[in-house]
């Protein structure tokens, strides 16, 4: 599968979506004009990985910062991962971020993947 | 040249750190947003405070660029935005204003006075109630940004609306930050 590696500025994430490396990971600020339009390779990757994925994913999501249009795209990947078989997701935040760590026990709350917490 | 001094008085009298007038784009978001991150790290603010203020100016400035954009093409109107940033004691004021058409303020009186008729956990209900049933609009929003400016700041969010001319009104928005 072709891997997407986008590197990330101060309004986008960064993006490792690597299946023979296992490495699947977003990290970083989104914030980005068209949240629908950045996210959608993404959400096409993971429905194409879904279909014949490795035997467990682990979904690192490492966001410092997302902003609300950005919010209800991360809940449609988390949406596209819960398809994917034995799939989790590794939610980490600032050890100081309350907001990014209830933003994370709310997704966890609206899709069927099981969630690991970790500060960084 | 008096009004320069002016307008620097009134920054200094109404405690503002930064304010911006003129056209919303993401560029000048991203400016914006550069500027009052630099200055909050000049002076020493906690990064809890940060990312707070950082949040809501966010969702201020996208809101405009969004929807401020309808606005200003009609006849000779150059109705620019404003936005600004002040510190008074222990709490950050966001302010912002922008033209709209007078048929939307019924609308957005409703969403706000709804928002703001909630407390904590009513917000994060209807935060997950619209995250789960929310498409991104044309405009690229998900009817999210006031419940999380309500959310984040845990105040509510102050409003007006002031009749300008040809069927438009300048909405102005407030929301307040505490440091502690």
């Amino acid at each position: 599968m072709e891997i997407i590696h986008l590197e990330g500025t101060e309004d986008t994430p960064k993006i490792i979506l690597d299946k023979s490396n296992g490495i699947f990971e977003i990290s970083g600020r989104s914030l980005p004009e068209d949240s629908a339009e950045f996210y959608q390779p993404v959400l096409d990757w993971l429905e194409a990985y879904a279909k014949d994925p490795n035997t467990t994913s682990e979904f690192v999501f490492k966001l410092e910062y997302f902003n609300t249009a950005s919010s209800k795209l991360i809940l449609d990947v988390l949406s596209k991962i819960e398809e994917v078989d034995n799939a989790k997701v590794h939610w980490y935040f600032h050890e100081d971020d309350e907001d990014m760590e209830e933003a994370g026990e709310e997704f966890s709350e609206l899709v069927e993947v099981s969630f690991e917490f970790s500060t960084y | 040249m008096k009004y320069v001094y002016d307008l620097h008085k009134s920054m200094r009298n109404e405690n503002l750190i930064l304010v911006y007038e003129g056209e919303f784009t993401q560029e000048i978001t991203k400016s914006v947003l550069a500027m009052a991150e630099r200055n909050m790290d000049s002076m020493g603010e906690e990064s809890t405070v940060k990312r707070k203020v950082f949040n809501v100016m966010v969702e201020c400035l996208q809101n405009i660029v969004k929807h401020g954009e309808g606005y200003k093409v009609e006849n000779e109107y150059d109705y620019n935005a404003v936005f600004m940033i002040g510190k008074k004691g222990d709490e950050y004021i966001i302010a912002s204003g922008n033209p709209l058409e007078n048929n939307d303020i019924a609308g957005l009186r409703e969403r706000l006075d709804k928002v703001n008729s909630l407390d904590k956990d009513g917000l994060k209900q209807l935060y997950k109630e619209i995250i789960k049933n929310t498409t991104i609009s044309d405009k690229g929003g998900a009817g999210l940004g006031f419940v999380d400016m309500a959310r984040k700041s845990g105040s509510k969010l102050e409003y007006d609306f002031v009749e300008m001319e040809g069927g438009k009104s300048f909405f102005s928005l407030k929301t307040t930050i505490g440091r502690n």
